[in-house]
């Protein structure tokens, strides 16, 4: 794992004291309302709906045992004893003072942590997929690469103010766990000719306007990355629309401008720009390549594994549903679901971050994952572990056998905390995992995202569900839209709109009628939802939700 | 009046000669002339127009629009080599990010002088301190 140098330490100190005196200068009229705001969003600090929420990174979602642990301080000693992981691996906390920022900031950063760019129109937090490392399927690990993106975008002299926010997301592999299609650049690590480069998408993005990414460049070699990078936002830069924050993002540049002028001014930028490198990013993404070199692995026999999954099918149900296949057979990876129906989506107690960090020096080589489904994954798990991780996570509550299930629904924080919120999102998704459970039908539907945004904004990734519920507000009422057929994955697309909404009380009904018909009309267990969906279509989905018969009418009416 | 703003402090302004917009023609061969550019200009169009050009001031219409920097940077890798100055509504902690984008000054007005005094600027004059991207690019 990445360990901060002198430099990186020096600067998260450096920024965290510079926080420090502008908050100062707030306060004593130097710097107006105005002003401050976008200080205080580059260095994580929103204003919400009841008060500060900050916002740390957590660069390509992975974290350390004693970070980890620092996160359960911090939520402890200056928040209400919680954190919420978000789709794009970071944590928030949702009740900081603002008085007590600038010690938080100095807590993260005395654990290689800090919580810059996490919001503003800058370069935000590099995400990466979460299996990095450890996926069985990937080329390379991307988080090198992520690392570096991570220091070139960190205080960018000239990407601090851009037209708008800017994300970046990286994989090595070409099964998507990284959402690459819906980000401004999306990276894939390929192979050609037996060198390495990129893939590279761009203007991708959710939000009101969904659109899935565009192939920029089909290879870049892996040298240019950072030129490269640093082209397409300065083209972005200079052209981005500024007069309406709506149609400020780079898809909507790449709508308006046509990918293939996008592409010529981008090629003609990093034509001036790549001389400027002269390879010491080179040196130093080789510095940075040695620190994520794997850890030294335990070769245990899996017996105990194989034995367990033979004699305990509670244990059985969770191997099966939450451990993917490691790149070493010995080992597996584990996801250890946020989403205990019931629970807050994405929420973890200090004293659950704490039984983390403690599981994950036992048994999983000190490394943490947070992913952006929002869920924590301890990438390094020997299989002869498993049996007893799986008892102590049940012991703390944090058993369920949800992964890629009904249940394991992303969710914004909606109007419980968000101040753009048009309607609840968490009580509809723990309303959603309760029914199921008691309907005992989660294994059964079997691998199903749903994903539920409470305004247009779409921070729940709703257009990409395989079922994406958005909330609106209707003259003072929550109203629910279904969307169907949505995907984030290598076969991204945006999901349909089924048609008219629900009320509050109609949508989990309207989801309980929408999987039962899935169940009545898919060719067996093996056919999912989705690809159910791409089979039939819309109509027998819409019959299930409307009604055969009122369907018109309601269409009408709405 | 407007200030100056240098790694040295707040000075007066000595340029004397005037500003021209791009679109306006030179003074003639050898003359030195100073441009004006707006945020919406594309640093392309002086590609083979600098000759002449002392001192480029751009103009920044307020805070949150960062064109500026990216045209800042523009300008010096096509080769221009005389005075860089970002005017207009720039503060302080931008003061880094000004100098680090190729900018040799930042003009302000004497409002925000008052408000945000020349300590608040010189706290900044170590902007080649902690640079990861010039440290990247070697």
């Amino acid at each position: 794992m990445y360990r901060y140098s002198e430099f990186d330490t020096a600067f998260v100190r450096e920024r965290a004291a510079q926080f420090r005196a502008q908050v100062a200068r707030r306060l004593d009229g130097s710097l107006t309302e105005d002003e401050f705001k976008p200080l205080r969003l580059m260095n994580g600090l929103y204003l919400q709906l009841h008060a500060y929420m900050l916002r740390v990174a957590i660069p390509y979602g992975t974290l350390s045992g004693a970070q980890m642990r620092q996160l359960a301080m911090i939520a402890r000693r200056w928040d209400k004893g919680y954190g919420h992981f978000t789709t794009r691996q970071n944590v928030q906390f949702n009740w900081p003072r603002l008085e007590d920022v600038p010690d938080m900031l100095g807590a993260l950063a005395d654990v290689g942590m800090h919580a810059i760019q996490t919001s503003g129109n800058t370069i935000r937090n590099v995400t990466a997929d979460h299996f990095a490392g450890a996926a069985a399927d990937e080329i390379a690990d991307p988080r090198p690469y992520a690392e570096l993106l991570r220091q070139w975008s960190t205080d960018h002299p000239e990407f601090q103010f851009l037209p708008r926010k800017f994300k970046i997301a990286v994989t090595g592999a070409e099964a998507d766990r990284a959402v690459i299609r819906a980000h401004d650049i999306g990276l894939q690590l390929v192979e050609r000719d037996g060198a390495r480069g990129f893939r590279v998408l761009i203007g991708g993005g959710l939000g009101r306007t969904p659109m899935i990414g565009k192939v920029v460049r089909a290879f870049l070699p892996e040298a240019d990355l950072l030129p490269y990078v640093e082209a397409i936002v300065s083209v972005y830069n200079l052209l981005g629309r500024r007069d309406n924050k709506y149609k400020a993002r780079i898809k909507i540049t790449v709508h308006e401008t046509g990918i293939d002028e996008m592409r010529r001014r981008i090629e003609a930028r990093f034509a001036e720009i790549r001389p400027e490198f002269t390879g010491i990013d080179r040196e130093i993404l080789a510095g940075i390549a040695a620190q994520f070199a794997p850890p030294d692995w335990v070769a245990r026999d899996p017996a105990p594994f194989h034995a367990a999954r033979a004699a305990d099918p509670v244990f059985r149900a969770w191997a099966d549903t939450n451990v993917a296949p490691h790149r070493r057979d010995d080992h597996a990876i584990v996801s250890v679901s946020l989403k205990t129906p019931g629970a807050t989506p994405g929420d973890a107690t200090a004293a659950q971050m704490e039984i983390l960090a403690d599981l994950a020096a036992a048994h999983a080589y000190d490394e943490l994952r947070i992913s952006h489904e929002q869920n924590v994954v301890l990438p390094h798990v020997p299989r002869a572990a498993l049996p007893k991780l799986h008892a102590a996570l049940k012991a703390a509550g944090l058993g369920a056998a949800n992964i890629g299930l009904v249940s394991d629904i992303i969710a914004c924080p909606g109007m419980d905390y968000c101040a753009l919120a048009t309607a609840r999102s968490i009580p509809v998704a723990q309303e959603i995992a309760t029914r199921f459970e008691a309907l005992r039908l989660e294994h059964e539907i079997g691998p199903l995202k749903i994903k539920i945004s409470g305004c247009i904004n779409a921070c729940g990734h709703h257009h990409v569900g395989h079922i994406g519920i958005l909330g609106l507000d209707r003259a003072g009422v929550e109203n629910y839209q279904i969307t169907l057929g949505g995907s984030g994955a290598e076969d991204a697309v945006i999901g349909t709109r089924s048609g008219p909404g629900f009320a509050y009380d109609e949508i989990v009904p309207a989801i309980e009628r929408l999987l039962l018909a899935y169940l009545a009309l898919r060719e067996g267990p093996d056919e999912t939802f989705l690809m159910a969906w791409r089979r039939v279509g819309l109509a027998p989905f819409k019959a299930a939700l409307y009604g055969p018969h009122d369907t018109a009418e309601r269409a009408d009416a709405a | 009046m407007s200030v100056i703003v240098t790694d040295r402090g707040f000075g007066p302004d000595h340029w004397r000669g005037g500003f021209k917009r791009p679109e306006e023609p030179g003074a003639g061969p050898g003359i030195a002339v100073a441009l004006d550019l707006g945020p919406d200009t594309d640093p392309e169009t002086l590609r083979d127009r600098l000759d002449d050009v002392v001192l480029i001031r751009v103009r920044f219409p307020g805070f949150a629009d960062g064109r500026g920097f990216t045209i800042a940077r523009a300008l010096r890798r096509m080769g221009f080599a005389g005075r860089l100055r970002a005017a207009g509504h720039v503060i302080a902690d931008q003061y880094a990010m000004a100098r680090r984008s190729g900018f040799d000054e930042v003009e302000i007005d004497a409002d925000l002088a008052a408000r945000q005094p020349e300590p608040q600027w010189r706290a900044r004059a170590d902007w080649r301190a902690g640079d990861y991207r010039a440290r990247l690019r070697g």
